[in-house]
Formats: C-alpha cells, sequence, structure tokens
C-alpha cells in the first residue's frame, strides 16, 4: 500500500529501506505521511520493522535508502541531539544517578537555558503528570508507574514538535497500563503534539490512536483508523492480527460485483464481500468477526447465510460467553454472545444453526 | 491502642506499612504492646526460632569453606602478624639475667655488676647446651652490631669459666669427675626424703627455652637434705639431669655433670653453706672440698666474660638486653617507622638508615600512578569491549586475557626486552633518528620500568570489573540523553560515565591493593627508585630472617589497605563498586 | 661442652662409615635441595647418579629452592615437618642456620672421608669449614666479567678491580649486587685501604661511609642486580660494560655461548657453597643422609663436579684431580678461581664480620641506594 507524497505533512517517509547485514531488508520501501498533531501507533509483531522505524525517525539508526522529512526537511543527516524529538524509552531511560528533577533539567540545561526557568518548565511538566512531589526522588525509589510518568515528562519537558514512544506502557500492569493509555492520549491532544508510538498490543493501539499502522514483515500491511482497520482489514494479515477472527477456506466460484460465491472445502457455498481477491479459482480465506455470528438466526433475515454447527465448547467470560464450535470441518470457530437475559448456554454436543449478513463476511487473500 | 506506630513501646516491633496488616496485628497484641503470634508466644520470639534454623543452615553450609579460610589463612596471618610484636626470646633464653637486669640503670657507664654477670653465666650455659643462645645472638643482632658473634664465641667458651677452681676441686678428689658420686651425692643416697620442686623450676625454665617436651621421668630425684645446704647447685643438676635425659637421651647416672653444676657447688661452699647438718652422702667430701675452697679465690663472672671478649663491658650491650627484655616489644614497629628504642623511649633513627617511611610513601604513590594509568588505558578498550556484538567482543576479550596465561616472570622479562638501552625501544627510537645512539633512554631500573610493566600486567583487573560494569548500562540511557539533545560527549560524560563509576571503583580497588603488595616485578624491572615496600619485607622474610620486623612491615601495610579502604568507603560509598 | 661431643660420637658411631651400617636402617627415598639449573645439574652428574647407581632402591627428589632455604627451613622447623634431608646453601647461609638451631653440627673426622693419601678431612677441607655445621664443596667467586667490544680504542683492557671505579678510562655501565657485601669490600680497596684492613675499616661508621661515598661516585651508571643470572644476560645484551657475578656464570657465557666477554680476576671475592643437613632428622633420613654425605664429598666426587662446571672443589686433594669439561674438552682448571694464575688477588668473604654486620650495614646501603 502506498500513499502519495504530502507536502504539508509534518513527518514523511519516502521509500525508505534499512538493512543490517546487506542481505535482507528489515524495512522494505516505506511510504508514509503524517499530518501535524496526528497520533499515530505502528502495530505488529516483533520483528516486522515498526521499532527500525522508529529508530531511524529519532536519528539512532540511518536509513539505508530513501528519505525521511520532519517538517518538510529531510533529516536524515541531522544528528539526533539536533532533530528536537521527543523520545520515551520501552524500560523509561531514566538517569539512575539523577533525582527526577535532575532527570527532567537534563534535556534543559544542555539547551542552555537559565536556572529559574529550567526549574519552572520542571515544576510545570512534573504537575503536568500529577508527580510534582517527587522531584528529589531517585528514579529507583519509584514505581513503575510512577517512572512511566516521570519518563514522559522528561520526554515533553523541552516541549518537541513531535514525541516517539517505543512500547512505553510494556511493563505495566494491566490496570496501570489503561489509565496510563487513557493519560498520554489525553496528554498528546491537549499539547497538541505529534505522536508516533510503538506497540505490538493491538488494544492499545486501537484505544490510543488517531491512525494506527499494522506492520509486518517490513512493510506496512494497512494504515488506517481503528475502526476501519477492525471492520474493513485488508488482507488476511490485518483481519488475523487485529482483534478476534473466525476463518474459512475455501475457493472463489464467481464475483458479483460486491458480492462473491465462496466454495468451502467441504462443498458449502456461501456469499462473502470480495476484498482482495479479484478472479474465480483462487483461493481465499473468509473471515467473519466471531460478534456478528448470530446464534438465534431468525434475527438476520432473509439475506443471512446460515451454517450447521455443533458446540464443542461452552466457556463463561463474565459480560461475554465464548463458545467454541465445529463448522465446515473445522473445530476453531468461536463466536460471542452477550450475557443478557434472555440469552441460553449452549450445551456442548448441542447441535444448532448459526448465520451472519454476506457484508461481514470477507473474503481475502489466502494465508 | 488504636495506632501501633504512634507507641513508644511498639516501635521496634515490625512495622507495618499496610494498613491491612496493621489491622490484623492489632488483634494479637499482648498487654505490654508486643506482637503476638498465633500460638500466644511473643511474634519476635517465634521469627527468632524461625530465622534461627535457617541461620543454622546456612552456617553448616559455609561452615567447610569458614574453617578452611580460618586455618588455612587467617591463622597463619594472625600468627605472622603476631610476631610483629613478640619477644619472648630473650626472657625465655635469659630468665634470671632479665629479673637482675631490671634493676640495673642503664645510663650509667660501662656493664651491669657482677650479680648481673652471674646469673648471666647461668642461663648462656644452658642456653648454649641447648644451641638456643645463637638464636638470640640473630635476634639481638637486629637492634645492636656485634651480639651475633659475641653471643657464639660466648657460647662456646662459656664452660671455662671457673675452670682455676674446678680443677682444684677436681684435684682434691677424683670423686668429683665421678659420674656416679654425683648422682649418689644429688638424690641424697637410699633413704633421703626427695623432693621434686627443683626438677619442677628447672622443667619450666628449660620448656621455656626450647619449646620442647620435658615431662617424663627422669630417673633421678632430688635429695631434700642436700637441697636444703646446696640449692643452687642441685637445681643446676637437675637442669642437667632433665637435659641428659629428653634432649640427649642418655642416663643421668652415667653422665658427668655439666661445669655449671660444679661451678654452683664451689659457689655455694665459698659462699659459707651450712653442712655442719648434713650427714648424707659425699658428706666427707664436701666438707673436705669447702676446706680447700676457702683458701681459693671466688669466681668472678663479670672478669671472665670480659676477659672472654671485651664487649662484655660495653655499656650498649646490656643496654640492648634490657631493653628489649619484656616478653612484647614495639621496637619492630618503631624500626619499621624508621624510629628505634633508646634510653627515654622512642627516637628517630639515624638518617643514613631511614628507609621504610620513604618506602611506604613510594608504595602509595607508585600504586596511585599504576592505578591511574590502569584507568586511562582500561576504560576506552573496556568501552570499546562493551559496545561490540558478543562474539567479537569475546574474541577481543581472550586478547585481554591472554596476559595471565603467560607466567609472571615471562612477561616481565619481556618488558626488559623491550625497555632496556640495548632494547627494542630503543633500538626502533635510534633507528628512526629520534635519539642519538648514545642518548639512549633509561626507561627500565627506575619507577619509569615499574609503572609501565605493572601497569601492563594488571590492566586485565581494571578492564574486567569495568566491562562487566559498562555491559549492564543499556544503550538507550545514552540514545535517551541523545535524544534529550546531548552531544555525544555529553550524553557520555553526564551519563555514561557516571554508571561506569562502579567498574572504575572495583577496578582501582583490585588494581591498587594488588600494585601495593607486588614484589616481584618491582624487584626485576624497578632498580632502586622503583621498589616498592614489599621488597623489603621479602628481603625480611627470606635473607635477613627478621621476620619480627617483616611482619610490623607487613601489618603497617595492612593497616594502610584497610585505612584506604574506609576512606574510599566514606568518600566514594562501597556500594558504588560492582564486580559483576 | 664434653657432652656434645659425645652425642656427636655416639651419632657417629652409629652411622659410621658406609660398611657398618646395612641399607635397611636407611630411608629409601631422599630430598635434596640445591639451586636448579647448571649447578645443580653438576651435582646430579657428579653425585646423585653414581650413588643412586650403588643404591638402585633410592628416590632421590630434587627441589630447587636453595635460595630461599633459610626461611623455608625456618618455617619447616616452626611447623615440626622439616622434609629436606641435605640442602645446598653458601657457607653465610649455613652459618646462620646453625645459629638458628636449624642445621645439624657436624663432626668433619667422624662424617667425612679421608683424603686418598690418608689426609683426614678436616686438614683436607681446611679453612674451608665454616661454622659447625657446614660440609663445604665447591669455591666459586664473585668477580668482574666485561665486553670487550666496549674496551675504548686505545685503552688496555681493564685488569684490576679499580678499573670498575674509573668512569674516565672505562666509560658504561657496570653491573653490581643490590647488597652491601662485596661491593663495599671492593669499595674500600679501591679509596686506598690495605687489604687486610678492610674489614677493620668496615667496622666503623667512618668506614662504611667511605665505601658508600665511593660507590657513589658510580652510582649513576650502576645497575643493581639481585639475581645471578642477571649480570650474564646484561653483558650478552650489551647493556653494561661490565658487572659483578660468579665465575662460574661467566664461564658459561664466555666458553659456552661464546660472547665477547672477558673475566677480570682482580680482587675475586671467595666463598663456599656446600651441604648441611637439618637438625632433628628421624633416624633413618639422618642415616641416609649422613651416608649420601660421606659419598658425596670424597676426593674423587668433588673433583668430578668440576666436569661441569667451572667451580673449584673445596677439598685441596680434589684440585690435582680437575679434568676437562665434559662437553666442551677445555681444560677445566685455568677457569678455577683457585687456580694460582687466577688468585693473585683474592679476598674472602668473611662470615662472621657480615654475620653481625649485615643488618646494619644493609640498613645504610639500601637507604644510600633509595636516596
Amino acid at each position: 500500500m502506498t500513499e502519495s507524497q504530502n507536502s504539508d505533512a509534518f513527518v514523511a517517509f519516502e521509500r525508505v529501506q534499512k538493512s543490517y547485514d546487506g542481505e535482507t531488508l528489515v524495512v522494505k520501501d516505506l511510504n508514509l505521511s503524517m499530518p501535524k498533531g496526528e497520533f499515530l501507533t505502528m502495530l505488529g509483531p516483533s520483528g516486522s520493522g515498526k521499532t527500525t522505524c522508529l529508530m531511524m525517525l529519532a536519528g539512532f539508526e540511518t536509513a539505508t535508502h530513501g528519505k525521511i522529512l520532519l517538517n518538510g526537511v529531510s533529516i536524515n543527516n541531522i544528528p539526533p541531539h539536533k532533530r528536537g524529538i521527543g523520545m520515551v524509552f520501552q524500560n523509561y531511560a531514566l538517569f539512575p544517578h539523577m533525582t527526577v528533577a535532575e532527570n527532567l533539567s537534563f534535556p534543559l540545561e544542555v539547551r542552555k537555558l537559565g536556572k529559574s526557568e529550567r526549574e519552572e518548565k520542571v515544576r510545570r511538566a512534573l504537575d503536568m503528570v500529577q508527580m510534582g512531589d517527587f522531584g528529589n526522588r531517585r528514579p529507583a525509589q519509584l514505581s513503575g508507574g510512577q517512572q512511566q510518568r516521570v519518563a514522559l515528562a522528561r520526554a515533553l519537558v523541552f516541549e518537541p514538535e513531535l514525541v516517539l514512544m517505543d512500547e512505553p506502557l510494556g511493563a505495566l500492569d494491566k490496570q496501570l497500563r489503561e489509565h496510563m493509555q487513557f493519560e498520554i492520549t489525553n496528554l498528546a491532544h491537549q499539547l497538541g503534539i505529534t505522536t508516533v508510538y510503538v506497540t505490538h498490543d493491538q488494544t492499545e493501539a486501537l484505544t490510543m490512536s488517531d491512525r494506527v499502522a499494522v506492520f509486518d514483515d517490513g512493510r506496512i500491511q494497512q494504515i488506517a483508523a481503528p475502526d476501519v482497520l477492525y471492520e474493513s482489514p485488508e488482507n488476511s494479515f490485518v483481519a488475523q492480527f487485529i482483534g478476534e477472527n473466525n476463518t474459512l477456506e475455501g475457493t472463489i466460484k464467481e464475483i458479483k460485483g460486491d458480492l462473491a460465491v465462496v466454495e468451502l472445502d467441504d462443498g458449502e457455498l456461501i456469499d462473502a464481500k470480495p476484498v482482495n481477491v479479484s478472479q474465480p479459482g483462487e483461493r481465499t480465506t473468509i473471515s467473519i468477526r466471531p460478534e456478528r455470528v448470530e446464534v438465534d438466526v431468525k434475527k438476520l433475515g432473509d439475506k443471512a447465510h446460515t451454517l450447521k454447527a455443533e458446540v464443542a465448547e461452552f466457556i463463561y467470560m463474565g459480560d461475554v460467553f465464548r463458545t467454541r464450535l465445529k463448522v465446515a470441518g473445522k473445530d476453531d470457530f468461536i463466536i460471542k454472545t452477550r450475557n443478557s437475559a434472555d440469552q441460553r448456554r449452549l450445551q456442548p454436543g448441542e447441535q444448532i444453526e448459526i448465520g451472519w449478513l454476506p457484508e461481514d463476511c470477507r473474503a481475502l487473500d489466502a494465508v | 491502642m488504636s495506632d501501633g506506630t504512634t507507641d513508644p513501646k511498639t516501635v521496634d516491633a515490625p512495622k507495618a506499612d499496610d494498613p491491612r496488616d496493621q489491622a490484623k496485628a492489632a488483634d494479637n497484641v499482648d498487654k505490654d504492646g508486643r506482637m503476638l503470634s498465633a500460638d500466644g508466644t511473643p511474634l519476635k520470639r517465634s521469627l527468632a526460632r524461625a530465622l534461627r534454623v535457617q541461620k543454622m543452615r546456612a552456617l553448616m553450609l559455609i561452615a567447610p569453606l569458614l574453617i578452611f579460610v580460618l586455618v588455612t589463612f587467617i591463622a597463619p596471618i594472625v600468627d605472622m602478624l603476631f610476631r610483629s610484636v613478640e619477644n619472648q626470646i630473650v626472657s625465655n633464653t635469659l630468665p634470671r639475667t632479665v629479673a637482675s637486669l631490671s634493676d640495673w640503670d642503664a645510663s650509667q657507664d660501662g656493664a651491669p655488676g657482677e650479680e648481673v654477670f652471674e646469673n648471666f653465666y647461668y642461663d648462656l650455659f644452658i642456653a648454649a647446651e641447648a644451641k638456643e643462645h645463637t638464636r638470640l645472638g640473630s635476634r639481638l643482632n637486629y637492634e645492636q652490631t656485634g651480639l651475633s658473634s659475641l653471643f657464639r664465641g660466648s657460647g662456646r667458651s662459656v664452660d671455662d669459666v671457673g675452670e682455676e677452681q674446678i680443677d682444684a676441686l677436681e684435684d682434691l678428689n677424683e670423686a668429683w669427675e665421678d659420674e656416679a658420686f654425683w648422682y649418689e651425692l644429688m638424690t641424697g643416697g637410699e633413704n633421703s626424703a626427695p623432693t621434686a620442686e627443683p626438677l619442677d623450676i628447672q622443667r619450666g625454665m628449660l620448656e621455656r627455652l626450647t619449646g620442647d617436651n620435658f615431662s617424663g621421668d627422669v630417673g633421678f630425684l632430688p635429695g631434700s637434705a642436700i637441697t636444703r645446704v646446696l640449692p643452687r647447685t642441685v637445681n643446676q643438676y637437675a637442669a642437667f639431669a632433665l637435659f641428659t635425659v629428653f634432649a640427649d637421651e642418655d642416663v643421668v647416672a652415667e653422665e658427668e655433670p655439666w661445669e655449671a653444676v660444679k661451678v654452683a657447688l664451689i659457689q655455694e661452699l665459698q659462699a659459707g653453706a651450712d653442712l655442719s647438718e648434713y650427714d648424707g652422702p659425699g658428706a666427707e667430701e664436701l666438707r673436705a672440698a669447702q676446706e680447700m675452697l676457702a683458701d681459693q679465690p671466688q669466681i668472678a663472672f663479670k672478669d671472665a666474660f670480659i676477659e672472654m671478649d671485651e664487649d662484655w663491658g660495653e655499656n650498649a650491650n646490656w643496654r640492648t638486653i634490657q631493653t628489649y627484655s619484656p616478653e612484647l616489644t614495639e621496637g619492630y614497629f618503631l624500626n619499621a617507622i624508621d624510629m628505634q628504642k633508646g634510653i627515654d623511649g622512642a627516637e628517630p633513627r639515624p638518617e643514613n638508615q631511614q628507609i621504610y617511611i620513604m618506602l611506604f610513601q613510594r608504595t602509595l604513590f607508585m600504586s596511585l600512578v599504576i592505578c591511574g594509568s590502569c584507568i586511562l588505558l582500561g576504560y576506552p578498550v573496556a568501552y570499546l569491549l562493551s559496545n561490540l556484538p558478543m562474539r567479537t567482543a569475546n574474541l577481543l576479550m581472550i586478547l585481554v586475557l591472554l596476559p595471565f596465561w603467560t607466567s609472571l616472570l615471562v612477561r616481565t622479562s619481556a618488558w626488559k626486552v623491550m625497555l632496556q638501552q640495548q632494547g627494542v625501544i630503543n633500538d626502533v627510537l635510534v633507528w628512526l633518528g629520534l635519539v642519538d645512539d648514545f642518548g639512549r633512554l633509561v626507561m627500565i631500573n627506575n619507577q619509569f620500568g615499574t609503572i609501565v610493566a605493572m601497569t601492563h600486567i594488571l590492566l586485565p583487573f581494571m578492564i574486567l570489573p569495568m566491562y562487566s560494569v559498562m555491559s549492564t548500562i543499556p544503550p538507550s540511557y545514552v540514545r535517551a540523553a541523545r535524544s534529550l539533545g546531548a552531544t555525544q560527549w555529553t550524553a557520555f560524560w553526564r551519563v555514561y560515565f557516571p554508571q561506569s563509576v562502579p567498574g572504575i571503583g572495583a577496578g582501582s580497588i583490585l588494581v591498587f591493593i594488588l600494585a601495593i603488595g607486588y614484589y616481584i616485578t618491582p624487584e626485576i624491572v624497578g632498580g632502586t627508585t622503583g621498589t616498592f615496600i614489599s621488597n623489603r619485607i621479602a628481603y625480611h622474610i627470606s635473607s635477613s630472617l627478621n621476620w619480627g620486623l617483616a611482619a610490623a612491615l607487613g601489618t603497617i601495610l595492612l593497616a594502610a589497605v584497610l585505612i584506604l579502604y574506609w576512606a574510599y568507603d566514606r568518600i566514594v560509598g562501597i556500594d558504588n563498586v560492582k564486580l559483576g | 661442652m664434653k657432652l656434645t661431643t659425645t652425642l656427636l660420637a655416639s651419632t657417629a658411631v652409629a652411622v659410621s662409615t658406609a660398611g657398618a651400617v646395612t641399607a635397611q636402617d636407611m630411608a629409601n627415598s631422599m630430598t635434596l635441595v640445591s639451586w636448579g639449573g647448571a649447578y645443580q645439574n653438576s651435582q646430579v652428574k657428579a653425585y646423585a647418579e653414581p650413588y643412586k647407581e650403588m643404591n638402585p632402591d633410592l628416590e632421590i627428589v630434587w627441589d630447587e629452592s636453595s635460595n630461599e632455604a633459610v626461611a623455608k627451613l625456618r618455617a619447616m622447623d616452626e611447623a615440626g615437618n622439616v622434609t629436606w634431608d641435605v640442602v645446598d646453601v653458601v657457607a653465610a647461609d649455613a652459618l646462620r642456620l646453625c645459629d638458628e638451631g636449624l642445621a645439624m653440627e657436624i663432626d668433619p673426622e667422624e662424617m667425612l672421608a679421608e683424603a686418598p693419601d690418608g689426609t683426614s678431612a678436616e686438614d683436607d677441607f681446611g679453612d674451608m669449614l665454616v661454622g659447625d655445621c657446614f660440609i663445604p664443596q665447591i669455591v666459586y667467586s664473585t668477580t668482574f666479567g666485561y665486553r670487550t667490544d666496549m674496551v675504548p680504542e686505545g685503552v688496555e683492557p681493564p685488569s684490576e678491580i679499580c678499573d670498575v671505579f674509573d668512569l674516565e678510562t672505562y666509560p658504561g655501565k657496570r653491573a653490581l649486587e643490590k647488597r652491601p657485601i662485596n661491593n663495599m669490600e671492593w669499595a674500600l680497596l679501591c679509596d686506598g685501604v690495605a687489604k687486610d684492613e678492610v674489614y677493620d675499616v668496615l667496622a666503623t661508621e667512618e668506614g662504611q661511609q667511605q665505601a658508600l661515598d665511593k660507590l657513589a661516585t658510580i652510582k649513576d651508571d650502576v645497575i643493581w642486580w639481585s639475581d645471578g643470572a642477571d649480570t650474564p644476560q646484561l653483558l650478552a645484551d650489551g647493556e653494561v660494560f661490565m658487572g659483578s657475578t660468579y665465575n662460574g656464570r661467566l664461564f658459561s657465557v664466555i666458553e659456552e655461548q661464546g660472547q665477547p666477554v672477558a673475566m677480570m680476576w682482580d680482587a675475586q671475592v671467595f666463598d663456599l657453597d656446600g651441604w648441611i643437613i637439618p637438625a632433628n632428622l628421624p633416624e633413618d633420613r639422618l642415616a641416609r643422609a649422613l651416608d649420601f654425605i660421606y659419598f658425596a664429598t670424597d676426593t674423587q666426587r668433588l673433583a668430578d663436579q668440576a666436569k661441569y662446571i667451572s667451580y673449584g672443589p673445596a677439598r685441596e686433594s680434589s684440585a690435582p684431580m680437575v679434568g676437562q669439561h665434559a662437553d666442551l674438552g677445555i681444560d677445566m682448571a685455568p677457569h678455577m678461581p683457585t687456580d694460582p694464575e687466577n688468585s693473585k688477588n683474592t679476598f674472602l668473604y668473611n662470615y662472621e664480620f657480615w654475620a653481625d654486620y649485615r643488618d646494619d650495614i644493609d640498613a645504610k646501603f639500601q637507604s644510600w641506594l633509595a636516596g
């Protein structure tokens, strides 16, 4: 997927490639542009090239080929300390031999700000992350969440226009992480800074970002707003990677406009929305989200496609029921139903009928 | 009690930060406010009991090593260090002399009086028999030149003292040369009531003198009658008997007694021993001898010794014996700091003999220089190593460790070949025309040589701890600093360097402590200006045998290291030292 | 001291000479302590190998610890476990070991072999019997060697001890031992003190200062050695013009390595090296040690040693029997320090003097060196 060059973009990658050993490319032909003020997340499994991209942007890695532009200016040859980009590291990288205040003061000192000005800015930054009372502590005396806040404050204290975050919440427990996700996005929007956020946690990516770039194999597989990404994945990698997903394998019989007829491997014919399949005979992966599968097929109306299924396992998860079914010869078909008053608990071994609307069923490339 | 932390009685109870813990604990508090465990025993006691088992187990685990270290390391060191004050040899070898010398006023001219010489005779006689007098001579020679040969020579001729009177005695009656007669006289015949006292006294003195065991059956018990009349003679005979049986493994009754026994007899008879009551064996002979000896001159011990060697008339020699008669002495320590024991206490040694303080200073100074050059050379290497990929770093690490695989002597000798005036470096300099052939640089047999060779030898001890500390510093710190706007230098100096200080600290302590005790390398390449205090310690251990002085020097060195370590802890903090 | 004599006599009777004691009474293992290197090798060849041939069951263990024998023996004695049987030491060390009670007193008449012509061992060894415990073996000397190619043109090669102190005629570095012994005597000799007065002068404060002052005239040009191998190496490398060392070391530099070095025998200082037996050995080991000593110090054996190293046998009767070097095939007699041609002007190390003055003068010497 390519994006045309945008001269208004605040950050832009133009045909960027990166190789460490001269034999394999870690980043393959990357093009990306971000407007000012955007919160962009780079999401992908480890080794997908997302962190390398971030490091190239920060200046710790050099691009093997291509250009990286900041505010329309190529920064390929500008050393990291002159790029003016704030950065939050995976393990915070707070300087252990300095107090919190000294940590925050550091970027101001190297910018040769006066003492009173430094103190003022440090105080403001600490207040901003509710750490005003901790200025004299050492990083080792702080909890993980507090260190995270300090790291954030330090990245923001010198008022950069661009902030990079490299899996900043990876070391926190779930509750704290969710709280910090909220705080970070809030801060970013409040201050109007442009943020590039790297994570391998899709929930984080979906909840925080304006846009998410899904990385795999050195390429951006899809870049879109979270809802688009979830609801309209453009290929089976994205479909698989984002959220939970049921897949069925088959072959395209024919394509009629925005409807494709797919013959599943057990011979059944179903309708699906063709996304990146083009001609009959092609192998395809059908993707259906678990929450779009309906047990009570009468609710769906006429257009619905129905299938027979056998209940294999019922899992109680509190707000939802998660049921594993045997469908079309596969036994890993998951459906999710809301724990509402009228929802029946299915018994293993029960024969039922399930159905979905054709537009929820997407025919993607074969894996 | 509502709040345990505000009640002073509970201050020493485990402090509960968590309010839930406090609530729980409040249920189990006795009337004094102490925490109780579930079964009602004070919590502290239960805890101590539970921990005791753990502690015992831990102790058992380290016990083998602890015992090993104590026996093979701590004990010998303590024993060696104790030698720095130990001085029992004088009072053990010359017990009677030391006692009578204590009243002598050394500030008056000349030697002490007859009494001291008389005691000295008996001490020296036994010491010479036991061959301990030369040891004492060597010991005292450290303090006063000449005493070694004085004791050695006098030991040979001590049995000539009183020769004239002994000859007269033996001329009077051959019985005085007869071992059986002597034995009977001393045991007091068949019906005498024996006494063990003289034997016990002499046994104690001999054991202190030789350090050997003299207990067991002597085959001789002094008669109480003869002991009353001639106590000194019996005592000398008892010493002779013990020595004959245990040292020479002979039979008392079959050996002719020592001259010292006869001298004692002559002295006591001349002094008017009262024989009127005595009717035991040899009473006749004793009376005859007393009568004859009345006409003989008294034995003049002082004159005899001065005739033996005129140095016995020297005040200085006797003063040395007196000064060094206590069982503990600070003399070695005074020597170790260029002082000596004078008449009025400690005084500086003559200037042309002062060396140790200068050597201590030099040792400290050069160790610091070596430590400093190790830091300067080692830091970049360790930095490079810690920033290279693992495989390359391991390869380079082998190069760093390579010197460890060659013998220290080989490495030091290699530096000789490199640095000497006809050596590789000078040859190259001459070849390059940088140095005149007659102006070849002197780079060895001086401080420079020692510093170069020791820096090279100790460098790995600096690099290894530095490397292990540096490799734990994540690169993200420097990156963070860079992203915050720091130049490479600022990032290094403000962020990286402070975190590598523990490595420098550990390396410095290692190198400094190793350097301060080094002796082979300075010995080989140090010449005269590059030697350390340890070279003198080695000299006193293996050449001069002055182990007391060596121990004193070693103790001072140990104390200096401990003080420096303490100072380091105070200034830098020992928490700031990481060995790995 | 009759007792001592009886003691010695009784021991000697028990041991007697080789014939009287049967091999069963002697230990089957013996630890010999020596200096290592060529010197120990000469002892192996001349003494140990023939002795082993006579006693095939015997195991001989060599320990190269002679240079610290005194300290080690003292430590062993304190630990109550002396593992050495016969120890090779220089005479000064033997004297100290004797003083410390660490070496056994010997009776040459009883324990050592007579000369072939019936001369008693005591007479055959003569003055070499230093102290009561020392069994002499060889005479070595500390003397100077110089590099022949460094003698300035038109100048006679150095031939007198005082040439060492003459920096104008013979410029270049000197190697001297890092201790006062020998150096102080040479300095006084070259400062106008008559040979027979050297030790009297050296016994005084002024004399000691005089010697140090004389040494100070060449101090800047001296490399101080502490190991016997140093001077030969310094000479071979051309680091020094002349240097003092043991004559045997110089022999190997000159004859075996063929270096351009020559001997300067003037004012060589004779010293002795020999055996001692540690005190208080168990009976069987003592018997073995005495048996070995009796064999190894007879006239023939001492003469044999000179085939392997250029040190003079300590027995007068051995001197005429000195032959040729075992490998080089050259006559050894002219290389002996005792050779009349070499010993025109010699000095005998004064053991008694140095036993007394060693600590005092050493302190001054070291202080002077460091200053």
